[in-house]
């Protein structure tokens, strides 16, 4: 899979790259390390939460749909960008999402039975600014988060 | 076998099962806590259920699925299903998912935190 390429140009300001096998205990580590390297640029209580739940949505997804049986990697990519931008990456090289466009509607679920309500993509879309999604069937899914934050 | 959660505290009042949810509700935990409290409910089937969520820091969509479950099986046993005292970071999933069309929440003005 290509890494996608972000339109969005804004210089890097600092940079935290997280690597971590796909099992679920991993969920709170992932959304709490992002949270606290974004720390450093004062969000408020909300905007922090917000993020958190968002990455939480995108890391839960690689370990419940993207290495449904299997294992593997994710890969966390976060930067602070000029203009208090926090532009968060999220990778797997799992199986991939056949219908992007379906897989972001409000509700709409693989794993109905697993007790998922399909709401992942809403949440991720709500907490954030922007959430682009690209994805190849066998070759994986990259999803990233971008987040302006309350200018100081 | 008797399984511990530290998540979980049950209180029997009146007739009232009150399921009280603690910390932080993600798929790693939920996984638990639906074994956890699915044992306690099958094995009573108590005839009113309030799930207290005024302990809960952070929840995400797995969240919904667990309260959506645990409504769906107290239903189908003819029981009650209410949800008392979201903390705001749950009450912004429970109304991004519109689920108070489908569950009733209540607000008890407690003074718990
Ligand atoms: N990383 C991924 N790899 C493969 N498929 C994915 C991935 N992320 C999402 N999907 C697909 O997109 C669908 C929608 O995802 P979304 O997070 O919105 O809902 P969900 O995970 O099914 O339920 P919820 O997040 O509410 O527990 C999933 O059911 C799954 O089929
Ligand atoms: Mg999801």
């Amino acid at each position: 899979m290509n890494r996608t390429t972000i339109d969005y140009t804004a210089r890097v300001e600092n940079e935290l790259d997280l690597t971590m096998p796909s099992l679920s205990v991993n969920e709170g580590m992932a959304r709490a390390a992002v949270a606290a390297f974004c720390a450093q640029l004062n969000p408020t209580a909300v905007e922090l939460a917000d993020l958190k739940c968002a990455v939480s949505e995108a890391v839960t997804n690689c370990i419940v749909h993207a290495y449904r049986d299997t294992a593997g990697d994710i890969r966390i990519n976060v930067k602070l960008c000029e203009g208090r931008i926090v532009q968060v990456e999220i990778r797997d090289k799992g199986c991939g999402i056949a219908d992007v466009k379906k897989a972001r509607e409000p509700l709409y679920t693989t794993d109905a039975a697993g007790e998922r309500s399909g709401m992942g993509f809403t949440v991720m879309e709500s907490f954030c600014d922007s959430v682009r999604v690209s994805s190849r069937l066998g070759r994986g899914t990259s999803v990233i988060l971008l987040k302006r934050l309350h200018q100081a | 076998m008797i399984r511990t959660n530290h998540q979980i505290a049950y209180d029997d009042r009146d007739g009232v099962l009150v399921i009280r949810l603690s910390g932080e509700i993600d798929h790693h935990s939920a996984v638990n806590v639906r074994t956890h409290i699915d044992e306690k409910l099958l094995a009573e089937r108590p005839a009113r259920v309030c799930l207290d969520l005024s302990a809960i820091d952070f929840m995400d969509s797995s969240g919904l699925g667990l309260i959506m479950g645990r409504y769906s099986l107290v239903r189908r046993y003819g029981g009650n299903f209410t949800v008392i005292d979201p903390t705001p970071a749950a009450k912004k999933m429970i109304d991004l998912a519109g689920m108070e069309r489908m569950i009733p929440i209540h607000y008890t003005h407690s003074e718990r935190k």
